[in-house]
């Protein structure tokens, strides 16, 4: 058996789970109203299961020379984004870092140039946990305009070269400096332990799929510990396969993607959060109402 | 040198030439490599046009921007042919002058070592130069911008300084950079085949080296350092990894020296990986856009060519 990685987009990938071009398919978002209308023609009327597999932490890395251990509230971190706090001694910036020195450096954010569902997964963050600082609704592309760079490694090498410079990228690539973030009364660091526990605190998003493990992510979460910026990638298959033998080479494959091997193949890979014990239990048991034939 | 005898087989009272089966392999050969160019181009664009089409087609307020898909690409436009003009300008002048010193002026062993330098700048892979001018080269003009601002900052080509020097200046003098050996080679070429009893006859007439570069060189090389601008025109046109890494990318402005802006080749680059349906269409029609660019480019260069070699002396 070949199992083909297509390397194309989220977007492009669920049209071709509709199309029926892919056996199953890979997503940073799950599908939307539309989506699994359409999804039905190819998947049965049981429409199609998301399974979690892939939980990384957004980290907002800096550069400020002298400050370490920058902390942000989400307002802060909103307006810090959102361009309305333009230097980094600003009284809202001293207020969440009573011990550090602030240089009166200009903020320059820095934000992906590519559409991309890092982009999107924060600006959800953002307005999920600061609706009053942060006015623009979640899409691919940056809303704001800046300092932009390609993809997640452009980000940080942008960051790294340029003094005063702020944005977002995902924690594997993450080398240098980095935001912790206000969750409750106290700032979480990001970590895949703490980004695999706000995948926990999240209620099943209603996709109207019996079991469904969607997730409707709880971004604005108080819960201790919890690093509430996490993009959550979904496998998506058919909760029906024409053919047996189909059905259960995507099961195979599926299991092992979840299975402590799978997860600690890709956290090594990736740096990626393995996900929890409940998590996989609750995969396994989807996984296997799949049917063929 | 002896006579060759005549070949028994030839029939000189035969109105008909020749034909040996090599004629027709080779004739039947190049016009094959003819039409598959011409198949291949008219494919492209079948292609470009059907893919685009749901794109120019869509309501106004469906396209990126919500503008239409004409107020989509025209900010890309002209970034593109503003980023592709001033590497231009920026690269001939350097370019004529390194193949007049190659040509001309330099002693032939070392002329020949600088013209192999610069053919080896033609093979530097062009994300070496995208990484190299973001990283090493955009945060040194930092300075200048920030003195263009102070200074000039009256024009509005030069109104707000980036912090990190990622803008479109800075990605035209790169393709500047990488379109100067394609202009220099096509140069020297050129001004090594200017006829030497024209050069000898301005010296013989008092003419200075100068004055002979200028009179005789110069004119009988203008087609050809022209039709060498437009090759590399057209590589800065299409150039595409260097400028998504360089160009720190963002909405239309006429500050060459700020973050905004972005080329069509960037945009499509930077925005295929995640693009479906509509936005795909976008990109392949901003593709339609540049192609047609490019047509209009060459075509207008094959134009000048083609007046220019009439007044240069060169037939």
């Amino acid at each position: 058996m070949t199992v083909q990685y297509n390397s194309v987009g989220s977007g492009a990938g669920r049209e071709n789970l509709i199309a029926g071009a892919s056996d199953f398919i890979g997503s940073d978002a799950y599908l939307d109203e539309e989506e699994r209308a359409a999804v039905v023609d190819t998947c049965g009327d049981g429409g199609a299961y998301h399974i979690p597999v892939y939980i990384s932490p957004v980290a907002v890395p800096y550069n400020l020379p002298g400050v370490d251990g920058l902390q942000l509230k989400p307002d802060t971190l909103a307006q810090i984004m959102n361009q309305d706090i333009t230097v980094w001694n600003d009284p809202a910036i001293a207020e969440d870092n009573p011990d550090a020195e602030l240089p009166d450096t200009e903020i320059t954010v820095v934000h992906r140039s590519d559409d991309s569902g890092t982009t999107e997964n924060f600006m959800e963050y953002l307005s999920a946990a600061a609706p009053d600082s942060w006015p623009h609704e979640a899409d691919a592309a940056w809303p704001v305009q800046g300092e932009a760079a390609a993809q997640n490694t452009g980000v940080i090498q942008v960051i790294n070269d340029n003094e005063g410079t702020i944005g977002y990228a995902d924690a594997s690539v993450v080398t240098g400096q980095a935001a912790a973030v206000g969750v409750g009364d106290e700032f979480v660091d990001f970590s895949p332990e703490a980004a695999a526990k706000v995948v926990d605190a999240s209620e099943p998003a209603d996709t109207g799929v019996e079991g469904d493990m969607a997730l409707e992510l709880a971004r604005d979460t108080t819960e201790s510990g919890a690093y509430p910026i996490v993009l959550v990638s979904y496998h998506v298959a058919c909760s029906a396969y024409d053919d047996a033998e189909r059905a259960n080479l995507v099961k195979d494959f599926l299991a092992y993607v979840v299975s402590e091997d799978g997860q600690a193949t890709a956290a090594e890979a990736a740096g990626s959060a393995p996900i929890s014990e409940s998590t996989r239990e609750r995969a396994l048991e989807l996984i296997d109402t799949i049917q063929g034939g | 040198m002896t006579a060759t005898p005549t070949p028994a087989r030839r029939q000189p009272s035969s109105a008909k030439p020749v034909r040996r089966p090599g004629d027709l392999f080779f004739s039947s050969a190049s016009i094959g490599s003819a039409t598959i160019i011409l198949l291949t181009l008219a494919g492209v664009a079948v292609f470009l046009l059907i893919e685009a089409l749901p794109a120019l087609t869509a309501p106004a307020d469906e396209v990126s921007g919500g503008a239409g898909f004409a107020g989509y690409v025209w900010p890309l436009v002209v970034g593109t042919v503003v980023a592709s003009l001033v590497a231009m300008v920026l690269a001939t002048p350097v370019a004529v002058g390194i193949a007049l010193f190659v040509s001309h002026y330099a002693p032939r062993r070392l002329g020949q070592s600088i013209g192999f330098v610069i053919d080896l700048l033609a093979a530097v892979p062009s994300v070496v130069f995208g990484m190299w001018g973001m990283s090493v080269f955009a945060p040194r003009l930092v300075p200048l911008y920030e003195w263009l601002e102070q200074n000039l900052g009256f024009i509005p080509l030069f109104a707000d300084a980036s912090t990190s020097g990622r803008t479109l200046m800075t990605a035209s003098i790169v393709l500047a950079v990488m379109i100067l050996p394609i202009i220099t080679a096509v140069s020297r070429e050129v001004f090594l085949q200017t006829p030497s009893l024209h050069e000898e006859a301005a010296l013989a007439l008092g003419a200075t080296k100068w004055e002979m570069i200028r009179t005789a060189v110069l004119p009988f090389g203008m087609p050809g350092v022209i039709g060498g601008t437009m090759l590399g025109l057209g590589r800065a046109l299409g150039e595409t990894m260097a400028v998504a890494i360089i160009l720190s990318p963002g909405i239309f402005t006429w500050n060459l020296i700020g973050s905004g802006n972005n080329t069509i080749p960037a945009e499509i680059a930077l925005n295929f990986p995640e693009a479906a349906g509509l936005r795909l269409s976008e990109l392949i029609a901003a593709g339609l856009v540049l192609f047609v660019i490019t047509l209009a480019v060459n075509l207008f260069a094959r134009w000048i060519v083609d007046r220019r070699a009439e007044f240069s002396g060169a037939n």
